[in-house]
C-alpha cells in the first residue's frame, strides 16, 4: 500500500474516531451532529456535481432533483417498514431498480451496435421498456413482499431496520442513477447551457411532482405539500461518514483511471478528445449517471437525519447550493469540495445561527450572500484552488479551467 | 445484422425505425398531437371560456416578455444568465408600490394644477410612476453590473453566474428586511380603478364592478388592455433604440463580437452596463404592470416570473429579441392553459416540459441561430 494511501486512510479512520468519541461522550450536541450530517450529506451531493461540472464539464442544476427523487424514493421505504413492518415498498422499489438496470445494461448492449440511432429514439425506446418493466415489478412486488417481510422480521428489530435503511438508501441512488440516464440521453445531446436549463427543469418538474405527490401520484403517504413524516432517524455518523469515504475513494479511483482520464478529456476539449477516439456521449452519459447516483444516496442519507421531509428543501433555488459549494471549494477538486462543502454547512447552518445577535437572525439571508460575493470576487478559482490532499490528487498535472477566451457570441437580432 | 456489427439492408423494420429516428419523432409527434387533442376539445366544449383563457394568456405572456428582454439581451452580450434580473423585478414593483400608496405620486398633477381632468391626472401621474420605476430599477442594474459583474468578465463564467445567483438572493433578503421592504404580503394599490367589459352576441357593454357578467361573454379589463398596450409601446421603443440609434447599433456590434468592437472604438463596457440598464429598466416596468394585474407585492416575487421569462428568452432563442417575445407569448399561453385544463400545479411542470421538447427539435431555440463554431 502506497503511504499516501495509508495517510489518507488512517487520517480518515482518525477523523471518524475523533468525531464519534465525540458525541459518544456528549462533547458535540444534536444541533452540531445534524450539521456534520448535513455537511456529509452536501459532500456527496457536491463531489457528484464535481464529477459533472468540475471533471466533465456539463453545467447541471438538476442534482437537486435527483436527490429529492433519493430522498422521497428511501424515505417511503421505510417509512412502510417502521409503520407495519411491510417490505413491499421495499421489494417493489428493488425489483423495479434491479429491472430496469438490466434492461438499461441489456439494451445499451444492444443498442451499441446499431449505429445511426439518435438519443431520442432510444430515449423513447428505453422509456417503453422501463414502463413495462415497472409495472411487472410492482405484480411481482407485492406477491413477494409478505415472504420477505417475514423473512426481514425474523431478525432482531434493530438489524432489520439498519438492513432495510441500507438497501432504501441504495435503492434510491440506484433509482436516481437510471432516471438520469433516462433524462440524460436526449438532453445531454443539448449544449452546456441549454443543458443546464433543461436539468433545472427537471428539478422544478420533480418538485411540482413532490407537491402534490398525494393527489398526482399515487403516494398518500407522502402527503404533499404538507411534508412527508414518520421516517426513521437512522442515518447517524458512521453511515454518513461510511458513504461520503467509500464515494470520495470511488471518485479518486475512477479519476485515476483511463475513465477518469476520458471523462476529464471531454471537458478540455470535445473535438479533440472525439479525434483520439474517446465516445464522448457515453463519457458524458457515465458522468451525469454516476453523479445522479451519488445525488440520490445522499438523498436517501438526507431522508434519514430528521425523519422529515418537505418539498420546499428541494426547491429549485436550493438546486444552485450544491453548484455554489463546489465552486467555493474549487472546481475539479475533491478536497476543494468535501472542505467547502463542511464550511458552508457550518456558516450557513449553524455560525450566523450562533454567531448573529439575538433578534438579526433574517441576516442570516443578507450575510451569506455578501460572504458569497466576497469569495467569488477574490477568489475567483474558488476557496481551496487547486490545493488537493496527495491521496486525491491526480497523476496528471492539475487541469485548469480554461481561461475563456472571449467567445463569438450570439447576436442580438432585430 | 452481420456478426462484426455493421449493417446490411436486411435489417428489420424495427432495426431500420431506429436507425433513422423514427421512434423519437413518433414519440414527440404523438405527445404534439395528444397536446393539440386536447386543445382542440376544450376549444369545442367551451370556447367562450378558450378565448377567455387566451387573453388572460396573452396578459401573462407580454409581462414576461418585457422581463424576458432583460434576460436575452444580458445573455446575448455577455452570455451571463443574469438570475438577479427576477429581482429587479421585484425591486421596480416596490417601487411602484412606494411612489403610488406612500408618496401618492400618481396623483401629481393634480396638486401641482387643480382642475385638471380626472383621466389626464392618472395617465400622466400613472406613467410617471412606470418611469420612476424604470429609472430606478436601470440604476440599480447599472450598479450591480459595476460592482458585481464587470470584475468578473475575465474570470470563468461559473463564478460570473454564482455571484449573480448571490445578488439575487441578497436583493431578496436585503428586501425583506422590516426596515428596507417587508418580509410581508403587502397589497399593491391600483393608481386608477378596474373596468371591466363584457363581449358577447350582444356586442360590447362596460360591466359595473360588483355585477357578475351575463352568460357565454369574454370579460376584458382595461388592466388587460393597458398591460397589452404599454408592452407594446416599449417594445417598439426598444426595437427603435436597438435598430435605430448609435447605442442601438453599438451594443449589436458588441454582441457580435466584443473584441472587434473594441477594435472600432466602441466603448464595450459602456455598452454592456447600458445594456444591463435597458433590461432592468423594462424589468420594472414589467414589475408595476405584474402588480396591477396581481395585486400583491413581496419580496420573493421576483423568482417565479423571472424564471418563466428566462424560460420564455431560452424558448425563443435566446439572444433574440423577437424570440423573447414570442417565447413569453407561447410561455403565458401555455401557463395560463394548462392551469385551466390540466391543473393549477401542474402549470410550471408542463412549461418547462415545452421547454425540453421545444429544445430537442431545435436545439437553440425556436429564433435561435445555429452556434456558431469559435473563432
Amino acid at each position: 500500500m502506497q503511504r499516501t494511501t495509508l495517510f489518507f486512510l488512517g487520517g480518515a479512520a482518525l477523523i471518524f474516531v475523533i468525531v464519534q468519541a465525540m458525541i459518544s461522550f456528549g462533547l458535540l450536541n444534536d444541533f452540531y451532529v445534524n450539521i456534520l450530517l448535513l455537511a456529509s450529506v452536501y459532500a456527496i451531493v457536491g463531489l457528484g456535481l464535481n464529477l459533472i461540472y468540475g471533471f466533465n464539464g456539463q453545467f447541471s442544476l438538476g442534482q437537486w432533483g435527483f436527490y429529492a427523487i433519493g430522498a422521497y424514493a428511501a424515505g417511503d421505504i421505510t417509512y412502510w417498514w417502521t409503520l407495519d413492518k411491510s417490505a413491499h415498498a421495499l421489494m417493489i422499489a428493488l425489483l423495479a431498480v434491479l429491472f430496469c438496470g438490466a434492461a438499461i445494461l441489456l439494451l445499451r448492449k444492444l443498442l451499441s451496435r446499431v449505429r445511426g440511432v439518435d438519443a431520442l429514439s432510444a430515449f423513447t425506446l428505453y422509456l417503453v421498456v422501463v414502463i413495462f418493466l415497472v409495472f411487472i415489478a410492482i405484480q411481482l412486488g407485492q406477491a413477494l413482499s409478505p415472504a420477505v417481510s417475514g423473512l426481514l422480521s425474523l431478525l432482531p428489530d434493530g438489524l432489520s431496520l439498519q438492513i432495510v435503511f441500507f438497501l432504501a438508501v441504495l435503492i434510491a441512488g440506484l433509482m436516481a442513477a437510471e432516471i438520469s440516464f433516462l433524462f440524460g440521453l436526449p438532453v445531454l445531446t443539448l449544449g452546456s447551457d441549454y443543458f443546464g436549463i433543461a436539468t433545472l427543469g427537471l428539478t422544478i418538474i420533480v418538485k411540482v411532482l413532490l407537491d402534490n405527490s398525494d393527489t398526482l401520484l399515487p403516494f398518500p403517504e407522502m402527503k404533499g405539500a404538507r411534508g412527508m413524516v414518520g421516517i426513521p432517524e437512522v442515518t447517524n455518523w458512521f453511515w454518513a461518514f461510511a458513504f461520503l469515504l467509500v464515494i470520495v475513494i470511488v471518485v479518486r479511483n475512477l479519476l485515476h483511471s483511463s475513465y477518469g482520464r476520458a471523462i476529464i478529456s471531454v471537458r478540455e476539449d470535445e473535438i479533440a478528445a472525439k479525434a483520439m477516439g474517446i465516445d464522448i456521449a457515453h463519457y458524458k452519459n457515465l458522468s451525469f449517471v454516476l453523479g445522479s447516483l451519488f445525488a440520490g444516496l445522499a438523498g436517501g442519507l438526507y431522508a434519514h437525519i430528521n425523519g422529515f421531509l418537505h418539498p420546499n428543501t428541494f426547491n429549485f433555488i436550493k438546486s444552485f447550493d450544491p453548484m455554489i459549494i463546489i465552486v467555493m471549494g474549487g472546481l475539479g477538486s475533491i478536497t476543494g469540495t468535501l472542505g467547502a462543502s463542511f464550511a458552508w454547512a457550518f456558516i450557513l447552518e449553524g455560525l450566523l445561527r450562533v454567531i448573529l445577535p439575538q433578534g438579526t437572525e433574517t441576516w442570516r439571508f443578507v450575510v451569506y450572500p455578501l460572504i458569497l460575493l466576497l469569495i467569488m470576487l477574490l477568489r475567483p478559482k474558488g476557496l481551496m484552488g487547486e490545493i488537493e490532499l496527495p491521496f486525491l490528487r491526480q497523476v496528471l498535472p492539475p487541469l485548469k479551467p480554461k481561461a475563456q477566451p472571449e467567445e463569438t457570441q450570439a447576436e442580438v437580432k432585430p | 445484422m452481420t456478426p462484426n456489427g455493421t449493417l446490411n439492408s436486411k435489417d428489420t423494420l424495427f432495426i431500420q425505425s431506429l436507425r433513422k429516428g423514427w421512434l423519437g419523432k413518433i414519440f414527440l409527434i404523438l405527445i404534439g398531437l395528444a397536446a393539440l387533442w386536447k386543445l382542440g376539445v376544450s376549444l369545442a366544449d367551451n370556447p367562450v371560456l378558450f378565448l377567455q383563457q387566451v387573453i388572460n394568456g396573452l396578459q401573462l405572456g407580454f409581462v414576461y416578455a418585457l422581463i424576458a428582454l432583460g434576460y436575452t439581451m444580458v445573455y446575448g452580450i455577455v452570455r451571463l444568465i443574469n438570475f438577479a434580473h427576477g429581482d429587479v423585478f421585484m425591486v421596480g414593483a416596490f417601487v411602484g408600490f412606494y411612489t403610488i400608496a406612500r408618496f401618492q405620486f400618481h396623483t401629481w398633477p393634480e396638486r401641482l394644477f387643480p382642475g385638471l381632468p380626472q383621466w389626464l391626472v392618472l395617465g400622466v401621474g400613472t406613467v410617471t410612476v412606470v418611469l420612476i420605476s424604470m429609472a430606478i430599477c436601470a440604476l440599480l442594474a447599472f450598479t450591480i453590473e459595476r460592482v458585481a459583474y464587470k470584475p468578473l468578465r475575465n474570470a470563468p463564467r461559473i463564478s460570473a453566474l454564482i455571484t449573480a445567483i448571490g445578488v439575487s438572493f441578497f436583493l431578496e433578503y436585503f428586501g425583506a428586511l422590516q426596515f428596507v421592504f417587508t418580509p410581508n404580503f403587502v397589497t399593491f394599490e391600483r393608481p386608477f380603478s378596474v373596468q371591466n367589459w363584457q363581449i358577447n352576441n350582444l356586442g360590447i357593454q362596460a360591466l359595473p364592478s360588483g355585477q357578475s357578467p351575463a352568460d357565454n361573454s369574454i370579460i376584458i379589463s382595461n388592466i388587460a388592455l393597458i398591460i397589452v398596450l404599454a408592452s407594446i409601446l416599449l417594445l417598439l421603443l426598444l426595437q427603435f433604440i436597438v435598430q435605430g440609434t448609435r447605442v442601438g447599433k453599438a451594443m449589436r456590434a458588441v454582441a457580435y463580437d466584443k473584441q472587434t468592437a473594441r477594435l472600432m472604438g466602441i466603448n464595450v463596457d459602456g455598452i454592456i452596463s447600458i445594456t444591463f440598464a435597458i433590461g432592468a429598466a423594462l424589468a420594472g416596468a414589467a414589475g408595476i404592470l405584474y402588480a396591477t394585474a396581481f395585486p400583491q407585492v413581496y419580496f420573493v416575487m421576483g423568482i417565479i416570473p423571472g424564471l418563466k421569462a428566462f424560460v420564455a428568452a431560452v424558448l425563443g432563442g435566446i439572444g433574440s429579441i423577437p424570440g423573447a417575445v414570442v417565447g413569453a407569448l407561447i410561455m403565458g399561453q401555455a401557463e395560463v392553459l394548462s392551469a385551466a385544463y390540466i391543473s393549477t400545479p401542474m402549470r410550471d411542470a408542463v412549461a418547462f416540459s415545452i421547454l425540453v421538447i421545444v429544445l430537442l427539435v431545435r436545439p437553440t431555440g425556436i429564433f435561435g441561430e445555429p452556434e456558431r463554431e469559435k473563432a
